[in-house]
This record gives C-alpha cells, structure tokens and sequence, in this order.
C-alpha cells in the first residue's frame, strides 16, 4: 500500500471532497420555426377579419415586457359577426353533418395539433411565459389529447346518455383564460363540437396568439365556416359574448368573481350554463406518506405553471411529527428549481402571465408577512427584465390568514399542520372553494376514507396536477358548475330528450 | 313530538267526532310551529275552512337549513343499500295510511279516485327511486382509463344542503318528483310546500316521522313563496335550488340570480303537469307525470363528480 | 433496526423523467464528459480475463484516448481478486485506484469465513476498494442481523481499503426493499452503495439509483456523513451518464460530483464518452473503429 490514492477515504465523517461547480449551460429552444404575424383581427366565418388599429391592444410577452403582437378587441358588433356566423352554421351547414363527418374533422385537428406541436409549444411559452418544458410535454400534447379523445365521442353519443338521446344546444359562448391557453381552448371546442354545436371563443387578452394560430390550422383541414370563430378582446368583449341574446350556452372559465357575476348577468335568460372557477387546493400530507415522493408531489402541485393554476395545491397540511423534515426537503429541492427564460429547456419556473398579475402576487406576499407569515424565497437570481417571481413558502400562518382563505394564482405555498385526520379534513374544507384536493399517505384505506370526506371535484391521491381528457374535471361549491373531460364533459353540451319508454 | 302527531288522526271528515289537526312545520324530526307564529287558512273548495298552516318566515329556513347541514353527514354516509332501504321503508309506510292522506285529499277537492290515484302513484314512485340508490354509481360513474400509471374514478356524490320549491300541484306527486331523487343522492333538503294545497306534505311529514328516515334529512316548511324564496336562496349554505317550471318567472329568476353569491346551482325542471284544477286531473296525467317523473337524470344533475386519481406500482 | 420507509415507485419514475429532460449542452457538456471519465470504475469481471485483458484495461484507464492530451484517466479499475496484484503492478505509479470484487462474488452465497478471507486476499494483493456483495437471500427472508452483521465485519476486514457494497437490486424486487438495503449497508459502515454486480438483469436504473441516493442523503442530513455512490452495468451512453450527473446534482447538491463519491461501474460506457468529447471538440459525430476496445 505504498501508492498515495487520492480517493482513498479513511475516517468518513471528516471526508472532504472538491465539489464541482458544474452548472447548465443555456438550453435555448429554437423559434425560427414559430411565426406569427404583428397584428390581428378576428376569425369570423372561415377567414380572419382585418386588424383595426383603432380598437387594438397589445400582448406582452411576459419574459421580456416587449410587444409580442396586437389584437383588435372585439366591439358588440364584432361578437354579433361572430355569433352570427355561427348561427348560421348551426342551423346550416354543420347540423347536416353526421357524427362521423364531425369526429373526422376532430380527428383532423388533434393530429395536425400533434404534427405541429413544437410550433404551438414556442408559441404558448412566448405568449404567456410558461415554460417550454411544460408547454412542450403538458399543454399542447394534452390539447390534442382532448381533440381526439371528443373526436371519438363524436358518432357515439348514443352510448353516452343512458336511457336518452342526445341533441346540440346550438351557439357555444366559450371564455378561455390565461393560464392554459391552448388546452382550455380543446376543453372547450372539442366536446362542443363533438356534440354538433358551433361555439364563438373568447382567449384571455393576455394570450391570444395560439387561438389565432388554431384557427390557421382550422383553415388547413378545412373545417366548415362559422363552426369555430374567435373573438379577441378583454372583459368588455366577454360581457358582449355573454349578454348575446342568440347564444344558447356560456362556459366559461375564469375568476369566482366573474363566474358569479356571469351567474347574475344570465339569470333571466334560459340558457344553460357550465363554470370552471377559482380554488384553493389543500395537499394534505400525512406522517407515513412517502416523503421523498410528496415533496415532489408539492413542487408540482404548486410550482407548476408558476402556480398560474386554478386547481393548485397552494395549501400544505402537513402532519405535525414530519412537519420540519417535509419543510427541510422542500427547501432543498427549491434550491434546484430554475427560475428563468420560459424558452430556455432547463427552466422550471417561467414568467409570471402579465404585470398585473405580478403585483397580485406581490402584494398577497405583502400581506401575508403583514399578518405574520415567515416567507421563505428560493434563493436563485431572477432574469433582470420581464415579469419574474421566485418559488416561495410562507410559514406561521393560520386558517384565517388572507393567504391561507383567498386564491393567489402565484408561486406561493402556505405551510400549516395539523394532527388528526380529521383536523386535516376539516381544514382542507374550510373554504369556499371546491376544485381539488391532495392527499398523500402509505395507507390505502386512509386514502378513501380522507377522499370521501374530501368537498372537491378532484382528488390526488399521492400524486397532483395530474389531466387527461377522460378524466372529468371540475368543481365543488364556488369552484365550479359542471365538468369538463370524460362523459361528464359531454353533459355540459347537449340536451337530452327521452328514448322512449324506460320504466 | 312525531309520537303525538302520528298517532289516531286517521281521518278529517266532517263528524262532529273529528278533532281539526294543527299542521306544523317539520324540522330536524320535529313538528314545530313557525317562528312568526302566524298562520294562514286552507280552504276547502267550497271555501269552507279546513285548517290552518303556519306562514313560516326566513328564521324557519334558518332552521331548516341548519337541521339539514347537521343532518347531511350522516345520510350521505349511510350505505347506498341502507339509503335504499330506509326510502323503500317510506313507502310502506304511505302504504299503511293511505286512507289518511285520501280523506285529506277528499277534503281538498280531490275525487276519491283522483286521490287514490295519485297516493299510489307515490307509492310507485318512491319504490322506483329506491332502487336507485345503489345503482347510479354504477350506471353513470366511470373508470377513465388514463395515459398514465394511475388508476382514474369517477363516481358521484352527494351535493349537500337542497332547497326544494314545490309545485303547487299535484301536491305530493310533485313534491315527492323533486324530493326522491335528492334523497337518493343523498342530499338533505328544506322543502318548501305547496301553499294551496299543503295538507299532504304536511302529513307526508307524519310519514317521514314514522319511517327510518333520520332527523333533518327532510325538513318541510309551510308557507307563502314570497316569504320563503328569499332567505332559501340568498342562504350562503344551500348548495342546490330545485324546482319546476311552473313556479312564477319572477321567483326563478329571483332562484338564479341570488344563487350567484355562493355558485348554488339551480334547476327548474320541465313542470311535470300543466297546471290545472286539481279535481281535473285525469288519470292519465298522472300516468304520465308519473313516468316522466322516473328518471335517473334527475339523481344526476342533484350530485356531484368526484374524480379520484392514484398511482398503479408494485 | 431499519426502518422500511414508504416509497411511491410512480412519484420515483416522474421525477426521473423529469430530470431526463435537463438539457445539457456544449461547456455544460463538456465538463459532464470530462466528470464521468474520472468517475468511472473501468471493469471487466470475465472469467475469461487474460492477463493481456487486464494490462490492456489498465493501459486504457491510463489512457483513455491518446489522440486528445487533455483527457482525464478514469477512477478506478475494477477486476477479480487473483487479477489484483497484476492491476496493482502496472498502475502502481498512478493515481488509479484498484478495485476487486469480493465476497464470492457475484452470487454471495458462501459462508461468510469465506468472504472474510477472499477481503484479505484482494487486499493483501493490494486493492485499494473492495466491491462486496450482500446476502440477497438473506436480506429476503427477513435477516437484517445477518446482513448487518456480515457488512459490519467485512468492513472490519477491509482495513484501510475503501468499502463498497453491492445491493445487486436487481434481485431485491422492490424499491421499498433498495431503500431498506440501503440504509442498512450504509448503517453497517459502507463507504459507497454500489446497484449492482453487473451479473443479473436489471442492473443499474435511474429509479433505483435515485432511492438510493434518498438514502444517503437522509443519512447525511441525520448523521453528516457522506457516503458515495455507484451504479454499476447498464450504463452504455454519455447521456445516461450525464443524466445520472444531473440526477446526483439535484437530489445530493455538488459536492457529490466528485469520484471520491460517486463512480460509475462500465466498460463500454468509456468509448462513447470519449466519442462524444471527440465529437464536441470536432463537430464530427464518430466511429468507433477509432476506439479501443477493451
């Protein structure tokens, strides 16, 4: 043993090693093949309406802060085109499809969705900030997913309705927000079109772009025109679309607030109606869960989109006996998290949506340490342009704290404890809310008793933010009316008339 | 107490043998009389008087709806076997007194065929709605086979606290159309009566009484539309409003417009019956109401979609 | 004696798919390449080895690629007990250390006087590392003690040599199992937890891998002690190799991107790591006629 080995250890607890710094390199995403135009109008009837200066507003892209592309808002006689259109194709052409034309063209769609997939991920991450890893794996693949799971439903709605047959509602009001552009797009149009109804679409103003490009791709297969028109614009645009009196079905999805006050706006008009609203998920964590696991679980149950989701698991309940190890593993794992570019392949966290967003963020944080949270920030540097905020988690907070009550729509965890199960029950249920809830044990029958008392129309069970268009999506209380994905999905889109004798 | 009113007032005919029966609310298991204390009278067709019935105010909603919040947990952990069970026991029950509810109806205006009529058609159709109890998840829940490692179900659940606005007629049909489906779902619900013809739902509550039913689960308030639409809808811990369309426009519109403040959702459904003078109701109505009345959909639409997801791993 | 701590297999492979898409391009590369190189256990456990196999793995761990000066030598090389002294003989100057399988390897199944012996015997021929098996049967019918006990003194046996105990998960059947192994071995005083003998399919997996890196880093945040890790067989490509670097970088931190704590155990995964170091330096994609073959 006369060889000095420089490996070699002797006594491990004074080992000492010359860690490398090895960091990863900028992983940028190539957008040559992403084009867009500088302005847009509307896709009215087949064909895109001219941009109107006059009535425009801008989209920022929120990496950057700079102009990504403008959009002409849409004025009462803008939607009243668009409804129009699809009136007439409602009556017309479209109801003259069968089931099979309808799913073809479905079918259609989601391939082509498919082929041009990286086109519409850059897109989306441009447009809205999030990054590509996740418009690339999650929202656009998930998109077409929709697009083909309702193509299938398509010419097999006899099977979908027990008992009962199924008929159109006709004209589709459909409000998309920000958060999921493209994928709330395929909730909304691929079911309503599976049904045989015509829809006039509405994006969020902050996102408009991947909308406008479907619509080039709805030119490409050919769908007939009026069947699928768009409208851009902010609320003003949505209160047109609403108050239009020749629609027969508003979805909409967006903010409890203006759920309630679509809710209000409709209350004379019979006219069905479906909600997909705010939340307030609680990830509730218990003692003999697998930790390692659930931490994972909690990064992507909030950290996901930057916590831009309406079903985030932004409550923690952890068991108080694992509460400072599960709060040091979480910690750890942040400090792995990339804040940064949204094109960039390695980021975790992209841009916030919009400046104004950012603010809420900031000033519901603000808040939170004003009435006595802890506030934890990952410690990474932030981009010095563009709409940017870190990972963070706020401890020493109670079931009161506005941060704990309302929804942020941010990269923000509150941490509480709990004791029993049924303290984490109750509390998971303290809210107005009712979208989703996480629960994380090792014990099966724990996990449908905890599920069962859970007032949510998801539950997670040892894992979180998970989607796929057969599984029906939707909410409890103020969370939500009705469901969308599934057979569920297709209720909100059609009326149902007897078969005859049942009984 | 339940005892008291249940017990030998099998009969409302003109003798001068009959003591007139106070018609109360029922709440949390209990006939109460309503906070207000005031009254109105229900008269016969010939305008003769035949009793009064409490003119119940929001603090009887108030009630009701508490009794229904506390009550609901327990109903909608009960086993679909045990739900059926104990709606299939109301049944028997009604069966049992027949007799009592046609004399009521007789006294109303009905004709004794009418009464009859319609008396079995509820029979019939709480014996239908109990077979549902264990069969809705299994006709309209799913396994949603996901492109992923996880195992996916959908069943459904029960909403929560329901108030339920009766049809002015036919009085226990139509009450009972909205009231089993939420019982199956396994809802708990603050009935609002038909304010003509009450006698019938509040005896119904004599059923309810004798019957396995738990306290709160369904509780009946008597009383005018215009007092009690109000409170019931602008109640923050409702969660579903039904009723038909033959509630006045005004009173539905005031349903979905208060229902926005905690996202309560609102069904009027297709009014089973047109309205007509109840005497005239002809025994194919009935037929028919009752057939259309017989409907799983109307389970569904009162019960929510729970989504489960779980990771499959050895 | 060991707790048997709960493990979500889904939650393991999301996360290791997650890790897969970290993009590592050009200097971040490079520096990964450059890493695994000196992490890497060249090995060859034939029972065929030659004496002309042994001396020419050990002229390739000396040196990987004459054309390119710059290039690294790897850790370890890594041979049966009675090619030890041969190994021993030619890199007696360098700073490569020698590694032997021990502990009736691969199957583990002798009395553990055996075992003891065939320690002192790749010790006494001059290994630096000793790369041990655990009693699979042994840890599967619920002998803990035993398996405890039997690394503990084999341990002991190693002396100043560097212990590296091989779970060989392939055959634990669980991950829930590879965790408890884990804690076990690194309980009983193993400086490195090894995956696998490279004998039986499934070697070496990213999900396993991960498991066992939890354990070590449980164990460093209870105890302060590092201990390293190895994944042996079934690593054939830079990029497997690269995604295990990411992998040890974001569940351990940095400090255990050093081959004092992490190896890997491979034969063919050195030419395609110096193929693509070639490729990146030249921008031409290669061919392995240009490599060596061990």
């Amino acid at each position: 043993m006369s060889k000095k080995k420089i490996y070699r250890q002797s006594d491990r607890s004074t080992q000492k090693s010359m860690p490398i710094d090895w960091s990863y390199e900028e992983a940028p995403e190539n957008t040559s093949h992403a084009t867009f135009f500088k302005n847009y109008g509307f896709f009215i009837n087949g064909s895109f309406t001219k941009y109107d200066e006059s009535q425009s507003f801008e989209s920022i892209n929120p990496a950057n802060g700079e102009v990504l592309y403008r959009c002409t808002e849409a004025s009462e006689i803008d939607v009243d085109a668009a409804v129009k259109a699809a009136r007439v194709s409602f009556e017309g052409e479209w109801s003259n499809y069968s089931g099979t034309q309808r799913s073809h063209y479905l079918y259609r769609i989601a391939r082509m969705l498919q082929e041009r997939a990286r086109e519409f991920a850059v897109l989306e991450s441009m447009d809205g900030g999030k990054p590509i890893r996740e418009s690339r794996d999650i929202d656009i693949p998930l998109a077409a997913a929709h697009f083909f799971y309702y193509a299938g439903w398509a010419d097999k709605l006899a099977y979908a309705f027990p008992g009962k047959s199924s008929k159109p509602l006709g004209v589709c009001a459909q409000i998309i927000p920000w958060n999921f552009p493209l994928l709330m797009l395929a909730w909304k149009i691929a079911p309503a079109l599976a049904c045989g109804n015509t829809v006039v679409l509405k994006p969020a103003e902050t996102t408009s772009l991947t909308a406008l490009k479907f619509c080039e791709l709805l030119q490409d297969i050919g769908l007939p025109n009026g069947v699928v028109n768009i409208v851009t614009g902010a609320g003003k645009t949505g209160e047109y679309l609403v108050q239009h009196p020749d629609i027969d079905k508003i979805a909409f999805t967006g903010s409890t607030g203006v759920g309630k006050l679509i809710q209000q706006s409709i209350a004379e008009r019979e006219i069905s109606a479906t909600f997909e609203l705010g939340g307030k998920g609680a990830f509730i964590l218990f003692d003999d869960a697998a930790l390692n696991e659930a931490v994972e679980g909690i990064i992507n149950a909030i950290f996901f989109n930057q916590g831009h989701v309406c079903c985030a698991g932004s409550r923690l309940l952890v068991q108080e006996g694992v509460a400072d190890k599960v709060i040091d593993l979480l910690k750890n794992r942040m400090q792995h998290l990339i804040v940064g570019d949204p094109l960039d392949k390695n980021t975790d966290i992209g841009a916030v949506n919009s400046k104004t967003q950012l603010e809420i963020i900031q000033r519901y944080v603000a808040t939170g340490i004003k009435e006595g949270a802890s506030c934890y920030e990952c410690s990474g540097s932030l981009p010095n342009s563009g709409y940017y905020y870190p990972p963070t988690l706020l401890t020493g907070v109670s079931q009161s704290s506005t941060v704990v009550q309302e929804e942020i729509f941010g990269p923000v965890l509150t941490i509480q404890t709990f004791r029993t199960t049924d303290e984490a029950i109750e509390k998971a249920n303290n809210t107005p809310y009712g979208l989703a809830n996480g629960i994380w044990t090792d014990k099966g029958s724990k996990i449908f008793y905890v599920g069962s008392k859970l007032r949510s129309g998801v539950v997670w069970s040892n894992t979180y933010n998970k989607f796929d268009p057969t599984s029906p999506f939707g909410g409890y209380k103020e969370s939500g009316k009705g469901r969308e994905g599934g057979i569920s999905g297709l209720h909100a889109y059609v009326k149902l008339v007897n078969n005859g004798a049942m009984n | 107490m339940a005892k008291e009113q249940s017990s030998d007032l099998t009969s409302h005919s003109n003798s001068m043998n009959s003591i007139p029966k106070t018609y109360k609310n029922y709440i949390n298991g209990e006939f109460s009389r309503t906070e207000s204390g005031r009254y109105y009278s229900v008269k016969a067709q010939d305008g003769k008087h035949i009793a009064n019935v409490g003119l119940s105010t929001k603090k009887d909603i108030r009630n009701a709806v508490r009794a229904a919040r506390k009550a609901h947990e327990f109903w909608a952990n009960k086993t679909a076997y045990n739900r059926g069970q104990i709606i299939y026991r109301i049944a028997e029950i009604l069966c049992g007194r027949r007799e009592q509810f046609t004399t009521e109806m007789i006294l109303l205006g009905y004709s004794r065929e009418a009464a009859e009529n319609e008396i079995q058609a509820c029979i019939e159709l709480i014996v239908y709605y109990a077979g549902w109890t264990d069969k809705i998840a299994q006709v309209f829940g799913s396994v949603n086979p996901v492109a992923s490692k996880h195992f996916n179900f959908s069943r459904q659940e029960p909403i929560g606290v329901v108030g339920i606005i009766c049809p002015e007629t036919p009085s226990l049909l139509g009450m009972l159309g909205l009231l089993l489906p939420n019982m199956v779902a396994g809802n708990s619900q603050v009935i609002i009566a038909s304010k003509r013809y009450p006698l019938p739902v509040c005896t119904f509550a004599e059923v309810l009484a004798t019957s396995d039913v738990p306290p709160g689960i369904v509780n009946i308030v008597t009383g005018s539309k215009a007092d009690l639409i109000p409170p019931i809808s602008k109640h923050m811990d409702v969660n579903v409003l039904v009723g038909d369309t033959s509630l006045d426009a005004d009173f539905r519109i005031m349903c979905e417009l208060e229902s926005a403040s905690n996202m309560k959702r609102v069904f009027f459904w297709e009014s089973f019956i047109p309205l007509n003078e109840l005497n005239s109701t002809p025994n194919e109505t009935i037929a028919f109401c009752l057939n259309s009345l017989k409907d799983p959909y109307y389970i569904l639409y009162v019960q929510e979609v729970k989504t489960t997801w779980h990771p499959v791993s050895e | 004696m060991i707790d048997r701590i709960p493990i979500d297999t889904v939650g393991i492979q999301e996360r290791v798919a997650r890790i897969c898409t970290r993009s590592i391009k050009r200097e971040s590369k490079l520096k990964a390449l450059d890493l695994a190189l000196r992490m890497m256990d060249l090995t060859t456990l034939e029972g065929s080895d030659s004496e002309g196999k042994i001396r020419q793995l050990c002229n390739k761990a000396l040196h990987p690629y004459t054309e390119l000066p710059n290039i690294p030598s790897v850790a370890a090389v890594c041979v049966y007990p009675n090619r030890v002294a041969l190994a021993n003989n030619i890199l007696k100057d360098s700073s490569i250390s020698i590694a032997s399988v021990a502990t009736a390897f691969p199957s583990g199944m002798s009395s553990l006087q055996i075992k003891l012996d065939d320690v002192h015997y790749a010790v006494s021929e001059g290994a630096d590392e000793i790369d041990m098996v655990i009693s699979r049967g042994a840890f599967l019918s619920g002998e803990y003690a035993r398996v405890y006990d039997e690394i503990s003194q084999i341990k002991e046996a190693c002396g100043n040599a560097h212990l590296k105990v091989i779970l060989e998960t392939g055959e634990l059947g669980s991950l829930e199992n590879i965790r408890m192994a884990s804690d076990l071995a690194i309980k009983a005083g193993a400086d490195f937890i090894k995956t696998s003998t490279g004998k039986i399919s499934p070697a070496a997996t990213m999900p396993v891998v991960l498991v066992m890196l939890q354990a070590i880093r449980d164990n460093y945040n209870s105890t302060g002690v590092k201990v390293g890790m190895k994944p042996a067989g079934g690593i054939r490509s830079s990029k497997q190799a690269i995604q295990y670097l990411v992998l040890v970088k974001e569940t351990l931190g940095t400090d255990w991107l050093h081959p004092s704590l992490f190896r890997f155990g491979a034969s063919s995964l050195a030419n395609d790591v110096l193929m693509q170091w070639v490729k990146e330096k030249t921008g031409r994609y290669q061919s392995l006629n240009y490599f060596s073959n061990d």
